[in-house]
């Protein structure tokens, strides 16, 4: 069963002077454990499908089933139940509250889930121990430097053992050094079970992926400019060695 | 998770201290206004005995000139005091289950202690069941009896105000004060006792202080004390003797009955109805029949003790608060969606449009109860200020501007409200905003 399965989802935007086709029969299905990169040039419909993917938007036409279940026609408080339960989110500006400390930053999407006091400190130091900031937890974000915020983020996104991690320019807001600390540690919790989609600009990352996907005005395309890495390797091996 | 919504309520209202305090401030000045109002209201229209208020009736009868009314404002009501005359008479009847004339004079009291100076002192001139109708309370000993009245004995119900100054406070039953001329045995003393409003005589304002001293009716006609409080006479008689003053047709006596029940009330109406029948045969009050009796709501609201004006003001302080809180909406409006970001994040984390009401409303109702907590701040010493202002008059406005604790808890109980009126709308709003739009993601 896969992890995220769409069908011909179409989405509108409609304002009283135009109509934007932002999704034009849209269809994806990503298995359990595997790590997408979804590429395409600006306004092609990437942030708008990661929107979709995420429950943060409806969509018009066309089925979505996540973890196995239809989400496609829920109400608002289902589609938060399945946010906070099964999804976990990855912002390019971190999305941090600043004055909340870093255990309570990694602690807010488990206070929706109600979930008791011990449980959560167990979850929130399993985390930040796991992307290496387990002696950080009083710090503010103002503390941190972009790529322990970032960090931090993802301990969130973490944090609720979500099925999905939905990765929006995780390094966008980063420089090269710290972008490849994050990209490996998504790399390894990609290794230890967790479902990664990532909208990315950038080929190099793109390729650490299983597998690119192009969006292009509203589709996915059969181009296919950022091949994987292991893939990319085979093909720019030169013909005459 | 309420206690984490208050704490996300006070990192919220920490982050713009300004714009908080702001919105603190515009209700509690709403709230302040509201309070000191309404603290005048309630002591003007609070009902002092409503326990027995369906037993204790004021006795009224229409002896007026048969050519106009008592009062042109209310044609149809009788004066609101009797004719001595008709008081004693009244008196008679065994119908009630107590019953009590009675004025209003002074006298000086000297109670010859040594060190103590005699003092001007209010007297209440009234029958024995005065103590028993109106529940007044006792410190030392207790009223007088039937027979006492009857003497008149010389006996002595002293205020504790009163029995401090004559006494230093000690219980002074069996001992003797000088009202005036005469000798007077105390036979009790009053605990703290001050009816607001002073339903059982209003006529020389409804928010004085209780009498300084009691003593029997008798010794009204005994010693010719002359009344201090309201008279008015309709008839041109010669007046020359304090006895003639009695057999006038002026009108300065206050009655008051108990009756048990309607089947007592009744029976008491008529034969009020019948002694004023039989009057009229003899040539007296010739207006038409319109003896009334009034329990204590009826008597103040006949007397309007709460003026029109009162309950005017009550409307145009609501109407305050409700621009206060008007002005409240619009900041928190403007601040819930300045943070419209962070509702995203939250709603991309899972809370549901009902956690982000939920948190929100823990601010609304802190600025609720803080505007609450400053405008009591704030209520007191306006009051206090309008005790300073008219201190002359220190009686009437000591009562009128106390704060008691019915109005501290209206007060919070409409801060809250006031609060929760502001801001449902706010907190609504913002939880209704599409996770997406708010959410930077490129």
């Amino acid at each position: 069963m896969p992890m995220l399965e769409m069908r011909q989802v179409t989405k509108v935007y409609r304002t009283d002077l135009l109509e934007t086709h932002a999704l034009r029969e849209f269809g994806l299905e990503v298995e359990k454990g595997e790590f997408v990169a979804v590429t395409g040039p600006s306004g092609s419909g990437k942030t708008t499908f990661l929107n979709v993917a995420g429950l943060l938007e409806s969509f018009d036409t066309g089925t979505y089933r996540l973890d196995g279940e239809d989400v496609g026609r829920l109400g608002d408080d289902a589609r938060s139940r399945v946010r906070n339960h099964k999804i976990g989110f990855i912002f390019q500006s971190f999305n941090l509250i600043p004055d909340l400390d870093v255990f309570d930053n990694v602690d807010v999407p488990l206070r929706y889930r109600r979930m008791a006091a011990t449980e959560r400190r167990e979850r929130i130091t399993a985390a930040l121990d796991l992307v290496g900031l387990g002696s950080r937890m009083k710090h503010l974000p103002s503390q941190l430097s972009g790529g322990q915020q970032q960090r931090v983020a993802i301990a969130r996104a973490l944090a609720g053992d979500p099925a999905l991690l939905l990765a929006d320019e995780p390094t966008g807001n980063l420089d090269s050094l710290m972008a490849r600390q994050v990209m490996d540690l998504l790399e390894q919790i990609n290794g230890m079970g967790a479902t990664i989609i990532m909208v990315t600009h950038d080929p190099e990352l793109a390729r650490r992926a299983h597998r690119n996907v192009q969006v292009i005005d509203g589709q996915i395309t059969d181009f296919k400019p950022y091949e994987p890495s292991h893939v990319a390797a085979r093909i720019d091996a030169p013909a005459y060695a | 998770m309420f206690a984490y919504d208050l704490r996300l309520a006070l990192l919220s209202m920490k982050r713009h201290p300004g714009l908080a305090a702001l919105m603190v401030l515009a209700v509690a000045l709403g709230i302040a206004v509201c309070t000191v109002t309404f603290t005048i209201y309630h002591a003007m229209s609070t009902n002092p005995i409503k326990w027995k208020s369906d037993n204790l009736y004021a006795v009224t009868v229409d002896s007026w000139d048969s050519k106009e009314p008592a009062d042109d404002d209310q044609p149809e009501m009788p004066p609101p005091q009797l004719t001595y005359r008709d008081a004693v008479a009244l008196q008679e009847s065994d119908v009630p289950a107590r019953s009590a004339i009675m004025f209003k004079s002074d006298a000086v009291v000297d109670s010859a202690r040594k060190g103590t100076k005699p003092f001007r002192a209010i007297l209440r001139v009234t029958t024995a069941d005065f103590f028993g109708l109106f529940d007044v309370p006792f410190l030392y000993g207790s009223g007088w009896t039937d027979a006492a009245d009857q003497g008149p004995d010389p006996v002595v119900v002293l205020s504790r105000e009163s029995n401090d100054k004559a006494f230093g406070g000690e219980n002074s039953v069996g001992r003797t004060v000088r009202l005036g001329d005469q000798e007077f045995r105390v036979v009790g003393v009053l605990d703290d006792w001050s009816p607001s409003p002073k339903f059982y005589d209003l006529n020389n304002g409804s928010f004085g202080d209780a009498e300084d001293a009691y003593i029997p009716f008798r010794w009204g006609d005994v010693n010719e004390l002359q009344s201090i409080g309201n008279s008015n006479c309709w008839k041109s008689e010669v007046i020359e003797s304090a006895q003639d003053f009695r057999n006038s047709e002026c009108v300065w006596i206050q009655m008051w009955v108990e009756l048990a029940n309607v089947k007592d009330r009744d029976r008491y109406q008529a034969f009020v109805d019948n002694y004023v029948r039989a009057q009229k045969a003899s040539g007296r009050l010739q207006r038409p029949l319109n003896n009334r009796l009034f329990d204590v709501d009826q008597w103040l609201d006949f007397n309007r003790v709460v003026k029109r004006d009162n309950r005017v003001l009550i409307g145009i302080a609501l109407l305050f608060l409700a621009v206060c809180l008007v002005n409240v909406v619009g900041l928190l409006l403007a601040k819930f969606l300045n943070g419209a970001a962070l509702t995203g994040l939250r709603r991309a984390l899972g809370a549901s449009r009902g956690d982000i009401l939920r948190q929100h409303l823990a601010e609304v109702l802190i600025v609720g109860l803080a505007g609450g907590a400053l405008g009591l701040l704030l209520a007191w010493g306006g009051l206090a200020g309008i005790r300073a202002v008219y201190e002359g008059n220190h009686d009437t406005y000591e009562n009128l501007t106390r704060m008691d604790l019915t109005v501290v808890l209206v007060t919070l109980g409409l801060s809250l409200v006031a609060g929760l009126a502001a801001g449902i709308y706010p907190a609504w709003r913002i939880g209704r905003t599409a996770p997406a739009v708010y959410l930077k993601s490129q």
